[in-house]
């Protein structure tokens, strides 16, 4: 079945491959972005011409009104809301998959066969689990419920027995088509059970979660068009399905955690019981900004190691404006930017190219970590626990074993906070209390106008 | 059933692989709302299903377009928003 409507369908899959090809390099990705994007258009296009539409007005009216919005939440959106902007997009992907998936079990084109019904659950059980999951990580993100895991007793129990519900509900509906409460109830079903696997799971883990998220809004996509028998979807889908999973590997990687820990894990609830080691004393020196200054007028290299704290502070600019004016004086200024650092995957980059620093100065974990040793100052900019030695020694730590940025082999290590709070992994960390360690508190923003402002003075 | 898309969707997993862990972590957040951008690919599918036919069926596909296309038109403007921003010294 060689036609021209499935070769355009061919060809705009191979321009959103060639698309996310160049984004192995920032010169070419911006091309890239928009090479998938003309992909998109011919897919579109090639929809409307070769369908008779009987409501292309309907149709219009759809692409007009979703143009406005998502052009809309495009340009209003700040770098620093990025993570809850993919994920409400997630969650729109995913429910468009599902919606579709519906109206095909509902008014059936051709007579559904055993193996269509099957996809159309699987499609409906993944959209709608994104959208509801989705929903809740926004919410999260955007501070309209706790960053906090909820947890009650039981919960993943009750997740297991709605998963078997699910499965079996869709074994069911496949015998027996007829049954149209079944299908409302798959769909209610899996509703519940995205609330129920993304409320537990703490603000630290945002990172996993969206990676998830997106693969999952790619499987919908894919299984939508194994109901279509559409190559389009099928290939976007798992394009997108594969980003999202190796994603998500690199998120638990840099947690040293698994999938299942970080799903199930519930990390970052306040310890209640203080187990042996909690009730260790920490002495903390602090120090204001223009003894830093002054510290900082002595260092020839600095790292600035940024973490979710520097995108609530919005300090982004601030940050860039300290770093120039050190670099003026001959100094040299790098980023260390770990793997989770703030709450998606490459948040840190994005938020510091906001304020025009290069790409070039921003360095990987494995970059970086060797820097560290001939480093007269790093600067932790509201990062915890990436940077807490726990990691590399006490096996009892929840952080055990993650890849850290070693900032304690620095000459001194400045650490901004706000408060003496725990990270969110809920421990506290050592390095605060190091000998070479020095505590600035405040809002990042003020304290790095005030640096710059007392190194200007000195 | 058809053998034929398994083996599309099998060798497109393939070369999503292949071609994702070339993007390096600075790119990772674009690499994210760009993928969610060809997600709303599912606007397809919307389109085709609102002459499905049948009321309910056209206002699922109608709400499907909206939902797909806030998700195209968003997801790449915003990724084009950010891709501008990272330059070289």
């Amino acid at each position: 079945m060689i036609n021209l409507e499935s070769i355009l369908y061919v060809f705009s899959s191979v321009l959103f491959i060639i698309g996310i090809k160049r984004l192995s390099h920032p010169k070419t990705a911006r091309s890239g972005n928009f090479i998938a994007s003309l992909g998109m258009l011919i897919a579109i296009i090639t929809t409307l011409v070769s369908n008779s539409i009987v409501n292309l007005e309907l149709v219009a009216v759809g692409i007009i009104v979703g143009s406005v919005i998502g052009a809309f939440f495009a340009i209003r959106v700040e770098m620093t809301q990025m993570p809850q902007m993919v994920a409400i997009f997630n969650g729109f992907g995913g429910i468009a998959s599902a919606l579709i998936a519906a109206a095909e079990f509902l008014n059936p084109s051709e007579p559904l066969l055993s193996f269509s019904i099957a996809t159309i659950s699987l499609s409906v059980f993944v959209g709608t689990l994104t959208f509801t999951g989705s929903f809740i990580a926004f919410g999260k993100l955007q501070g309209f419920i706790s960053g906090q895991p909820i947890v009650f007793p039981g919960q993943q129990l009750l997740n297991a027995i709605i998963g078997i519900s699910i499965l079996g509900l869709s074994i069911y509906i496949t015998l027996d088509p007829e049954q149209i409460n079944i299908f409302y109830l798959i769909i209610a079903a899996s509703a519940i059970i995205g609330f129920g696997l993304t409320i537990p799971i703490g603000g630290a883990d945002m990172p996993v979660v969206i990676s998830l998220l997106n693969s999952y809004s790619g499987i919908a996509a894919a299984s939508t068009g194994f109901v279509l028998n559409n190559n389009a979807l099928i290939i976007s889908g798992a394009l997108v399905g594969a980003s999202g999973l190796i994603l998500t590997n690199i998120m638990c990687k840099g947690m040293n955690r698994s999938l299942v820990n970080v799903i199930f894990g519930a990390v970052g609830l306040e310890q209640t019981t203080g187990s042996d080691g909690e009730t260790k004393q920490i002495n903390i020196k602090s120090y204001s900004t223009e003894e830093a200054a002054m510290i900082f007028d002595a260092a020839e290299k600095i790292i600035v190691v940024p973490g979710y704290g520097l995108a609530v502070a919005q300090a982004q600019h601030a940050v860039r404006e300290v770093a120039e004016f050190l670099a003026k004086n001959g100094k040299t200024v790098l980023y260390a930017i770990h793997p989770v650092a703030g709450r998606m995957p490459g948040h840190m980059n994005v938020l510091l190219a906001e304020a025009n620093i290069p790409y070039d100065q921003l360095k990987d974990l494995d970059e970086v970590n060797n820097e560290f040793e001939d480093c007269d100052v790093a600067l932790v900019l509201g990062a915890n626990d990436v940077v807490n030695p726990a990691a590399r020694h006490d096996s009892s730590s929840p952080i055990y074993g993650m890849p850290i940025l070693d900032v304690d082999k620095s000459r001194t290590v400045i650490i901004n906070k706000r408060t003496m709070n725990t990270g969110f992994a809920g421990v506290q960390n050592e390095l605060f209390g190091y000998d070479n360690s020095i505590m600035v508190f405040g809002d990042a923003k003020d304290m790095l106008q005030k640096l710059l402002k007392d190194l200007k003075e000195l | 059933m058809d053998i034929n898309i398994f083996t599309v969707f099998i060798l497109a997993v393939f070369v999503g692989v292949e071609i994702i862990t070339k993007v390096p972590p600075t790119l990772h957040t674009p690499l994210m709302s760009g993928s969610n951008a060809i997600s709303g690919i599912a606007i397809v599918g919307a389109i085709i299903s609102t002459k499905v036919g049948g009321e309910l069926g056209t206002w699922l596909g109608f709400t499907a377009v909206i939902l797909a296309t806030v998700n195209v038109v968003g997801g790449f403007m915003v990724t084009d928003k950010m891709l501008k921003m990272f330059k070289k010294k």
